[in-house]
Order: structure tokens, then C-alpha cells, then sequence
């Protein structure tokens, strides 16, 4: 089954629209370095994971969804948080571990959720959300609630069971599951071709799932190729596959700072021949949709609100010392 | 307990097929799903005649998926049903364990309270089938060591019917572990009219005495309640104790019981080292070590692979011999 339809939905998509995924790609990446600066200035504890370069993926699929569709994420997950729909203060509260943040401090970078918008929670195993987003949409089809269940995953949960269990699942009771693998092409500090065996798109399609290979680096292309799956699970069409080749900036975690495991050019090639914003950028520009000076606008208003949200979440308290044993157990 | 003349004879299983029955219609949240659950009925008959009743949307077959059937049922939990997962043997819980440990065990606590998992996962445990290494381990302590799992281990009919209930209304993932020597054992089950659930973290005085406090879990409560009419006749009186649920732990009541006997042996069937009985014995010494007049004991299975071999696998087995005579041990100074 194709996954294409005959003309791109993003044709139909107005200025503003686009307009809004540039800015929430741009958003996404201030966040990050604001992050990275956080730990640069050991003003964060534990440890991180930024999606810096991945940004198109979690704004182009999450384009599509509404807060009763439900996201699992990963360990790189500030994006997906935030395309879903969260508020920069209270992520930036957890991931410094404020009573302000989303979990109130509890999860963490790793662990980040927002019931509200519809995310279950960024996931420290790897593959560990894949089957939470499943079973939301197990929860959709039973409910009827014409949800869908997404689960963002990396190249290393290609590797891992539950992936494939969790798809013959979806696969078997037709649920409106979209599985999104983000292939950055690294799982941790180690080539994904290397560990790898197969096309990747095959562990789909051997369950019979609509499966595709989609840019990453370019968030309209993200978002034409998840509209069709999209509407095809809410009308209990059941499950899809994507695999998006995107790349990771900088290193798997923060203490990952020469990556002898590639090459500076591939870097570089990467960041100046790919990179997902400038590529939204020049479309606008080329477009006439907006002007330079619009849009250099729009990078200053995004660097002053998460510059703002983390100066707010720095200012927040710390958690309490009675919350440590709240919340083991629900009422 | 209604009295026996109100009560019909249930084995475990149509006690627990009682309560997921009632429980799915009260609540069209609650769905179940397992290997062969639905057409089969479930290798232990627990979940016969239900896809009958709530159909194939509720009752569903699966795949021999454990983790990934762990998993779509915390994630459906997690955004408004509440599922009851079979997990045939509690030998296949660690395929399940990432799932359950890491994703059902810690994700209310790790949103700040935002979103609960109520579930159930309904197992079996306990030797003594002749099922050998892999199919008849007791794993309760695994899970009730993880904080955010409640762990419910009925020894009668009547408890394992009010429990379930109780396991499937709770917001909290539930590890429900059937004791399959005893899963066609019947015993005395109040009339459907008279609904009861049972709650956790309430232990239940199976027998009073005044000598010594025999704290038993699942089966062993069988053994022990012998044990203790063995005992009797020897004018020895036991009080048998069964916590029902060893997450929650309903320590006041264990700790009345041997405050009152001054005597306490903890009888469960996991593996004793780093067991449910050491947890109990090490309750009990740190509160009542002064008012004890012998040390606590503990009698869990032999800290080996269940074998195969019949004369061999009992020997693992706690059983009634041995607690007589820990009991006459514990007594005799």
C-alpha cells in the first residue's frame, strides 16, 4: 500500500501554517542550546540528550495530531514535548528538577510528560514507549475515540524486541498506531549500518504495515507523509511505519564531545547541505511568504521567550522534601 | 465471611472468573487479554465463558508476546481502559519485566502523579505440577520489591475472588499470582448477591492461637493450617496468618499476632534467600525483638531450580513436616 497521496497536503498548507512550524523548529532549537548552556554552566543535574538537527520530525508529525492523540518519546525527546504542545517553563522546570516542572521535578530530561497535551512520557529504555503508544491505541479502537497512538523511537530500537511485538500487535488488531523512527544513524556512539542487519523499512512491511523512508531534514516532506497515515488510522486503517533519516548535531550525550566515531566533513555536510530549518527558511523566503527581515524578527522573539522561560524556571523552587514519597501509589 | 450454608463450593479459578466477570459488568473500561484467553478460556479455566459475554473487543487473544502484551496494556491503562493482562506462567513475567518494572511500576510517581496505571496482571506461581525449572518458580518478592506494584497472593476461593476485585478497581498496576497447585482446589464462595471485595494490605487470621504465629503466604497457608492441627494435637496452639497481599503488607496485624505469641515462623514458597519471608522475619525482629522468646524463623523453597523429578521436586517445596517441626524447634527452650 503507498503511503503517498497524488498531490502534497503541505501544497494546501497557508503561510501562517508553515510559518508556525519554522518557528516551532526554531523554538526547539533555542530550547536546546539553552539547555546545553544550562549544562555547560553545571546549572542542570544528571544527564541529556539534545535533538538539535532532528527538529523536523517531531514538528511535522505532531502537525497532525490534536491533544487526544497520544505520543510516546524518547531520551531525545525535548522536541517532541514541545511540538506536541507543552509550555516552555515547565519543561524547563523538570529538566532542572523544579517543583514547577511537568512532573514536578520527578522525571526529569528523560522522563518528561504532559498528560494535558496528550504526551505520555519521554522513555529511558530504549524502545520502552513503543508499546505505551500501542496500547493508547488499543485504548482509541476500544473507546472509539478516533485517536491515534504515536510512538517516537531512534535507529537503536530497530534492534529491540518490543518493537517487532509491539508492531505484530498493532499489526494483528488494526490499530491506529504510527510507529516514527527517527534515524539519526548513531545509536549512542556507534554507526546504525553497522549493528543493523536489513532494510529498515522491511520490519514494517513484514508485519503487512504501510511502511515508507521519508526526509527528516525537511518538515514539509514530514509532515505529507504522515497526513495520509494519520487519517487512514483514525478511520481504523489501521498501523503505519516511518523511518525518517535525520541527523543528530551534536554528540549522543553531553559528555560526547569529539564523536571519533565520524567525520567532521559528514558533520558539516549534514548542517550545511540539510539543515531542516534553513531548508523551511529558504521555502518562505522563495515562496515570497515572508521577508528576511519577518523572519530574523521571529529568531529574536524565540530566543527571548526561552530565554525568558529559563530564567523563570531557574527562579523556581526545588520540590519539597514531602514530596519525595508522594505519587508511588494513585488513590 | 458469609457463613458456609450461604456459600456455594468455587475452585480458585471460578472464583477469579467470578470477579472478572462482575467486574467487566460494572465497567466497560475493563478488558482481557492473554494467550488464550478468549476461545480457550485460559489454560487454568480462569477466563472461561467471558468472551461469550464481552465479545472480541474485550476478550482478546494474543500473540506469545509477553512484553509486548505487558506493554499495550500499561499504555492502555495509562489513557483510560483498565486492563487485565494474563500472564500464563509468573515464569514468563521477566520477558515482561521491562514493562512492568520500568514503564507500569514507576510511571505515576515519575509524572509528578499525572497519569496512573490501572492494571492487572493476573499469573500463576508455585511448584508442585511437575512442570519443572521454568514453569513453576514463586516470584512475588521480584515484585514486591519494586515500590509502585501492588502484589496480591490469595490462599482460599473466597480471598481470591475478593482480591480480584479489588486488583481490577485499583488505579495501581496489580501483580495477581494464582498458586496453581491449589487453582482447582474449591472452596466455600458467598453467593453472587452478596457482593464483597476484599482490601489490600489486610491480613487475615486463618486459625488463632496463642503459642506461635505462622505467617503463610498462598499455598503454604494450607500447609500451615496441617501444621498447625498437627501441632494442636500436641497441645501446641498455632495462630496462622495470611497477609494476602505482600504489597501493601499489612504489618500491624502480623506484628499483633506476634506480640501475642511471642513465636513467629514465615512460610512462603519463593526462593527463601532474599525472600518474602526475609522481608516478614526482618519486620518482625526490628520491631519485636525484645518481646520475642525464640528467633523468628523462615521456611521458603529450597534455594534451587525447581526440578523435574517428582521425588526430587518435592524436597523443594515447603511443606507440613517441615514446619511441625520448626514449630516443635521454636518451642522447645
Amino acid at each position: 500500500m503507498a503511503l503517498t497521496t497524488e498531490s502534497p497536503p503541505s501544497q494546501g498548507l497557508a503561510a501562517a501554517a508553515r510559518l508556525k512550524m519554522l518557528r516551532q523548529m526554531l523554538t526547539i532549537r533555542a530550547f536546546e542550546h539553552r539547555v546545553g548552556e544550562f549544562y555547560e554552566r553545571a546549572e542542570m543535574p544528571g544527564i541529556t540528550h539534545l535533538s538539535i538537527g532532528q527538529e523536523a520530525v517531531a514538528v511535522g508529525v505532531c502537525a497532525h495530531l490534536n491533544r487526544n492523540d497520544y505520543i510516546t518519546s524518547t531520551h531525545r525527546g525535548h522536541g517532541h514535548c514541545y511540538a506536541k504542545g507543552a509550555g516552555l517553563v515547565p519543561m524547563f522546570g523538570e529538566l532542572l528538577g523544579k517543583a514547577n516542572g511537568y512532573c514536578r521535578g520527578k522525571g526529569g530530561s528523560m522522563h518528561i510528560a504532559d498528560r494535558e497535551t496528550g504526551h505520555l512520557g519521554a522513555n529511558a529504555i530504549i524502545g520502552g514507549g513503543i508499546p505505551l503508544a500501542t496500547g493508547a491505541a488499543l485504548s482509541a479502537k476500544v473507546l472509539r475515540n478516533r485517536g491515534v497512538g504515536v510512538s517516537f523511537f531512534g535507529d537503536g530500537a530497530l534492534n529491540e524486541g518490543i518493537l517487532l511485538e509491539s508492531m505484530n500487535l498493532a499489526a494483528i488488531w488494526n490499530l491506529p498506531a504510527i510507529f516514527a523512527c527517527e534515524n539519526n544513524h548513531y545509536g549512542e556512539y556507534t554507526p546504525t549500518d553497522q549493528v543493523t542487519a536489513g532494510r529498515l523499512t522491511l520490519r514494517g512491511e513484514a508485519f503487512g504495515i504501510p511502511s515508507a523512508e521519508v526526509d527528516g531534514m525537511d518538515v514539509l516532506a514530514v509532515y505529507d507523509a504522515t497526513d495520509a497515515a494519520v487519517q487512514r488510522a483514525r478511520g481504523g486503517g489501521g498501523p503505519s511505519f516511518f523511518v525518517f533519516d535525520t541527523y543528530r548535531y551534536l554528540g549522543h550525550g553531553m559528555s560526547d564531545r569529539t564523536r571519533p566515531y565520524r567525520s567532521q566533513e559528514e558533520e558539516d555536510e549534514w548542517r550545511s547541505q540539510r539543515d531542516p530549518i534553513e531548508r523551511l527558511r529558504n521555502q518562505l523566503l522563495g515562496a515570497g511568504l515572508c521577508s528576511e527581515s519577518e523572519l530574523d524578527a521571529v529568531g529574536q522573539e524565540v530566543r527571548a521567550e526561552v530565554e525568558e522561560a529559563a530564567r523563570l524556571a531557574q527562579e523556581a523552587p526545588f520540590p519539597d522534601p514531602e514530596e519525595v514519597d508522594r505519587h508511588v501509589f494513585a488513590d | 465471611m458469609s457463613s458456609p450454608t450461604e456459600a456455594r463450593q468455587l475452585t480458585f479459578s471460578q472464583a477469579v472468573n467470578e470477579a472478572i466477570r462482575e467486574e467487566m459488568d460494572r465497567d466497560h473500561r475493563v478488558i482481557l487479554f492473554g494467550e488464550d484467553v478468549a476461545a480457550a478460556g485460559g489454560v487454568w479455566k480462569v477466563t472461561e465463558g467471558l468472551l461469550d459475554r464481552f465479545g472480541a473487543e474485550r476478550v482478546l487473544d494474543t500473540p506469545i508476546s509477553e512484553a509486548g502484551i505487558a506493554g499495550l496494556g500499561v499504555g492502555a491503562a495509562m489513557t483510560g481502559l483498565r486492563p487485565i493482562v494474563e500472564i500464563m506462567f509468573g515464569d514468563f513475567l521477566p520477558l515482561a519485566s521491562d514493562q512492568i518494572v520500568n514503564q507500569a511500576a514507576k510511571t505515576y510517581y515519575m509524572s509528578g502523579g499525572m497519569t496512573s496505571v490501572p492494571m492487572v496482571f493476573l499469573t500463576s506461581m508455585g511448584a508442585g505440577r511437575r512442570l519443572a525449572a521454568q514453569h513453576s518458580q514463586s516470584l512475588q518478592a521480584w515484585f514486591a520489591h519494586i515500590p509502585g506494584l501492588k502484589v496480591a497472593l490469595p490462599s482460599s476461593p473466597h480471598d481470591a475472588k475478593g482480591l480480584m476485585k479489588t486488583a481490577i478497581r485499583d488505579e495501581n498496576p496489580v501483580i495477581f499470582l494464582q498458586d496453581k497447585v491449589d487453582i482447582y482446589q474449591k472452596g466455600p464462595v458467598p453467593d453472587p448477591s452478596h457482593e464483597y471485595t476484599i482490601p489490600f494490605g489486610r491480613a487475615d487470621v486463618k486459625r488463632e492461637g496463642e503459642d506461635l504465629t505462622l505467617i503463610a503466604t498462598s499455598s503454604m497457608v494450607r500447609q500451615a493450617l496441617d501444621a498447625a492441627s498437627e501441632l494442636a494435637e500436641e497441645g501446641i496452639e498455632s495462630e496462622v496468618i495470611d497477609p494476602r497481599t505482600l504489597a501493601p503488607l499489612d504489618e500491624e496485624s502480623l506484628l499483633d499476632s506476634v506480640r501475642k505469641t511471642a513465636r513467629c515462623l514465615v512460610i512462603d514458597e519463593g526462593y527463601q534467600r532474599y525472600g518474602a519471608g526475609a522481608e516478614i522475619a526482618a519486620l518482625v525482629g526490628e520491631n519485636l525483638f525484645y518481646d520475642l522468646e525464640a528467633p523468628v524463623r523462615r521456611l521458603g523453597a529450597m534455594d534451587v531450580p525447581v526440578p523435574f523429578s517428582p521425588t526430587l521436586e518435592d524436597l523443594t517445596i515447603p511443606r507440613k513436616e517441615q514446619i511441625v517441626e520448626i514449630a516443635r524447634q521454636m518451642l522447645e527452650d
